[in-house]
């Protein structure tokens, strides 16, 4: 392990490299020596167009993918006896985010099991605590994902990723699937936890507006390269890229008209 | 017959998919009638349905034998009520064989991808060019004539069929996001596999299995038809069938018919009612 | 007296069939349109945005009803024959998808599927249409025309295709082009491009548009005028400008407060609850329960449309509560 400077780091990645090669014998480069960190506390944003990597990134730091080379260091106490991470992860498909045939309680009840919670009275109060830390009830326990909105099918998602007390907590896309009235209920609710707890994020966008109110720190990723990093609002307010220029004057706001890149 | 049916399934399934809420209500009840009868049958069959009488053989339908009497004066009410024990048995154990080996492979080879599923796939590719029939006419000559021979080679036979079904609703599920959250949970694959993909891969398997339930019982009947699995004087459909032969040259139809029609729309029955359940297993989301 | 609309919707109302029960998906929607003019179907899910496109289109789902008026140059689209209507969707107007690559079929060239409806309809020879398709292929920033027309839609890019989809919504000179989202599965420097170009054609040629979007601020920026729907009704429609400026309706308000901008951190004050469909709602005003401004009334009575400072607004306080909104905006 090398030594973290006076920085407190959660994550550390380190030249990361990946090519996914296909079985026709192609390969495709979906990231090219990207590096970044994340403190403890703060909330890092990955933004990037469709193909930029920004995903594969996440998913090598949950450790659901390999890296093709690079490293990523996790600064967190791993959980005896179980290959977690302290990494957890919302994904972006609030209908895909929960097993269909369990319901809410009996879902949070199986992952404080694992997580140590052996008598069912602490478990109990464990998951009242969690679902109500997410603005959900003991009612909704007793129900099964598809009588739940899609906002309300997130925020258990969170819940369920809170119970394990992660470290490190990766957003991927995570409100993109979200009405937008619902949107922001649960980007409140992100700031809310964030500010009780000591958690960090990482999360994945391709939002700027999103990201802008999130985020402390930002990288911009294009086919798999980093472009530009900075604090949130430096780069939002006057990034020297020429890319990150153009992808926050493609945000619809007042005044706005829309451009063609090519005329 | 069985082959005839074999080699119409994939259209045939379509079309019994594309017929409706009739269709399903219909089906499950003749399917469920069916399956009552197979487990009551033997205790309100109205004679012993192995007694013979040869004063009163070969006759036909009358008020003391409603479907008459066979050569050896064997009541056919009787034979057909209590033989639908075995003819459903059969299958029954063919469909559990088929399903715990087809969905286990399915959901191994979906939670590993990869070179693994390719393997699978394969391995699955070369069992479907396996003429089932021929394997438990293989099986019987080796093993012996009788109920479990033929039965145990068409469960093994059978597999692919659930795998395959399984397989595709298995790889969707595996990329869902609640699985990999669960993985992230430090969540054991045994544990995702048995406790959260096998009871979401449940519908498909479901209605496969009935679907194949009908199909295995023609086949496990046409192998006893030629002899090589349940045995006479046991009673059976497929063996009645067998039996009848003889009769139909004195012109006794009853037996034949009888035990034709019942293994026919046996057959019809769970077919519809398996793609039924397949086209509606598909939109519980 | 103002010339007659080019597409008169009235009264309309979409219903479907869910286990032997009716569900109302759009009620009491009335929009109009005139030559020219774009206007921004605004909602979130359940709002019944698209099931409005699809009924003026009679593309509805099997099970799905629609009763009221649509009127396309003073005949009802609801009451056209076989021939009149395939004529209709051939020629008077035109739908641009979601999701282009959903609705090109994967084994057939760019040029088969541009030129195929018009000249099945007999309205240009195969040559004619293919000619005019690389003019219009050019005027929508595809370089090389000829090339692509040979290509298969999976060697094409999302925004690419959505050009593409542009070109054969245009090439049977349509009066009037229905987008569903067009631009939701793009990227956003992608869909600044295809909205610059879209609506660069529409005005070119006059061509009116109904611009199906949640993307308030979208929908602001490309179209005339902006209607506003809530759970199947339209709650607030007027010039873009003015809604985007100065909200009436308290749900626009909040649409717009809840969109987090790219300039500043402000936390976004978001409405309480979730979009609710028409068949949810209950007999007071749709929007009520999610509402902060309501009284008894809005509970118990569904407020009719008024106009108010030139807006058509379905709201019983929007007197009371235009300076409160005014504040909130943004």
């Amino acid at each position: 392990m090398t030594a973290v400077s006076d920085r407190d780091l959660v994550v550390d990645v380190k030249g990361l490299c990946k090519t996914f090669h296909s079985r026709s014998g192609g390969s495709r480069e979906a990231l090219r020596d990207v590096s970044f960190s994340v403190e403890r506390g703060s909330c890092l944003a990955v933004v990037g167009e469709s193909g930029s990597g920004k995903t594969t990134a996440a998913r090598i730091v949950a450790g659901l993918e390999t890296a093709s080379d690079g490293t990523v260091e996790i600064i967190a106490p791993r959980t005896a006896g179980t290959s977690r991470r302290g990494v957890q992860m919302v994904f972006q498909d609030p209908y895909g985010s929960l097993d269909p045939r369990q319901t809410i309680g009996a879902g949070l009840h199986e992952l404080l099991k694992i997580h140590g919670l052996r008598r069912k009275a602490e478990r109990s109060a464990r998951a009242t605590e969690l679902l109500e830390s997410v603005g959900l009830d003991d009612r909704h326990a007793a129900q099964y994902p598809a009588s739940l909105s899609g906002g309300q099918r997130q925020r258990v998602a969170i819940a369920r990723a809170l119970a394990l007390e992660p470290a490190l907590l990766i957003l991927d896309e995570a409100v993109s699937a979200l009405d937008v009235s619902v949107q922001a209920q649960v980007l409140n609710l992100l700031a809310d936890i964030r500010e009780q707890t000591e958690i960090s994020y990482l999360f994945v966008s391709h939002d700027l507006g999103v990201v802008r109110q999130v985020s402390d720190t930002c990288i911009v990723l294009k086919n798999g390269r980093l472009v530009e990093t900075g604090r949130t609002a430096d780069l939002l307010d006057s990034p020297e890229e020429a890319y990150t220029q153009a992808l926050i004057d493609a945000v619809p706001r007042p005044g706005w008209r829309p451009r063609r890149r090519t005329a | 017959m069985a082959v005839t049916l074999a080699a119409v399934g994939d259209v045939t399934r379509r079309r019994f998919a594309a017929m409706g809420r009739p269709a399903l209500v219909a089906s499950a009840v003749v399917a469920g009638a069916l399956a009552v009868l197979a487990i009551i049958g033997p205790w309100i069959a109205p004679y012993d349905p192995d007694a013979t009488d040869v004063l009163s053989s070969g006759q036909g339908p009358s008020a003391r034998h409603l479907l008459g009497t066979d050569s050896l004066g064997r009541d056919i009410l009787s034979r057909a009520l209590a033989g639908a024990r075995l003819s459903f048995a059969g299958p029954a154990v063919i469909v559990l064989i088929s399903t715990v080996l087809g969905t286990a492979l399915a959901i191994f080879s979906a939670w590993h991808g990869g070179w693994v599923d390719r393997m699978a796939n394969r391995f699955l590719n070369v069992m479907f060019s396996v003429p089932g029939i021929l394997v438990a006419v293989l099986s019987s000559a080796v093993f012996g004539a009788g109920f479990w021979a033929p039965v145990l080679a068409l469960g093994v036979v059978y597999t692919p069929y659930m795998a395959r079904a399984v397989r595709s609703v298995a790889i969707r599920e595996r990329h869902q996001g609640y699985v990999e959250s669960l993985q992230l949970a430090g969540m054991s694959s045994w544990r995702i596999g048995f406790r959260h993909l096998a009871p979401n891969v449940m519908p498909i398997v479901v209605a496969q299995g009935t679907y194949g339930f009908g199909t295995a019982l023609a086949d496990f009947a046409a192998v006893s038809f030629i002899g090589l699995g349940v045995q006479p004087p046991q009673a059976e459909w497929g063996v009645m069938v067998s039996d009848g032969r003889s009769e139909l040259l004195d012109g006794a139809l009853q037996q034949s018919l009888v035990a034709g029609t019942l293994i026919v729309v046996t057959v019809i029955a769970f077919n519809v009612l398996g793609a039924q359940l397949s086209t509606r297993s598909g939109g519980r989301r | 007296m103002t010339p007659t609309p080019l597409l008169d919707i009235h009264d309309l109302h979409v219903r479907v069939r869910h286990r032997g029960e009716q569900r109302t998906l759009v009620r009491d929607v009335s929009l109009s349109l005139d030559t020219a003019e774009s206007i921004g179907l605004v909602g979130e899910s359940g709002s019944g945005k698209s099931m409005t496109i699809k009924a003026a289109m009679r593309l509805l789902p099997p099970g799905a009803t629609a009763e009221g008026q649509v009127e396309f140059g003073a005949r009802d689209v609801l009451k056209l024959n076989r021939r009149d209507l395939s004529r209709y969707r051939s020629r008077e107007v035109a739908l641009i998808h979601q999701d282009p690559r959903a609705h090109i079929n994967p084994t057939r060239t760019i040029a088969q599927f541009i030129t195929e409806g018009v000249v099945h309809t007999g309205q240009m020879t195969k040559d004619e249409a293919v000619e005019r398709a690389c003019d219009l292929m050019a005027d929508v920033g595809i370089t090389d025309a000829q090339r692509r027309m040979r290509q298969f839609p999976h060697q094409l890019s999302g925004g690419l295709l959505q050009r593409v989809m542009i070109v054969a919504a245009l090439l049977p000179s349509p009066r009037l082009i229905f987008a569903d989202e067009p631009t939701t599965a793009l990227d956003v420097t992608v869909q600044s491009d295809v909205m610059a170009i879209l609506g660069e054609r529409i005005r070119d040629r006059q061509v009116s548009m109904l611009f199906v979007t949640h993307d308030l601020d979208l929908a602001a920026a490309v179209t005339d005028r902006l209607a506003v729907m809530y759970a199947g009704t339209v709650v607030e429609s007027g010039t873009s400008a003015e809604i985007y400026r100065r909200p009436l309706h308290p749900y626009t308000a909040g649409l717009l407060q809840s969109r987090p901008s790219t300039a500043e951190v402000r936390r976004p004050t978001a409405i309480p609850g979730r979009p609710v469909a028409a068949y949810e709602a209950g007999k007071g005003c749709p929007f009520a329960p999610r509402c902060s401004f309501t009284t008894d009334r809005c509970h118990t009575e569904r407020p009719d449309r008024r106009t108010v400072e030139g807006r058509s607004v379905a709201c019983h306080r929007v007197e009371e509560i235009a300076d409160l909104l005014k504040e909130h905006a943004p």
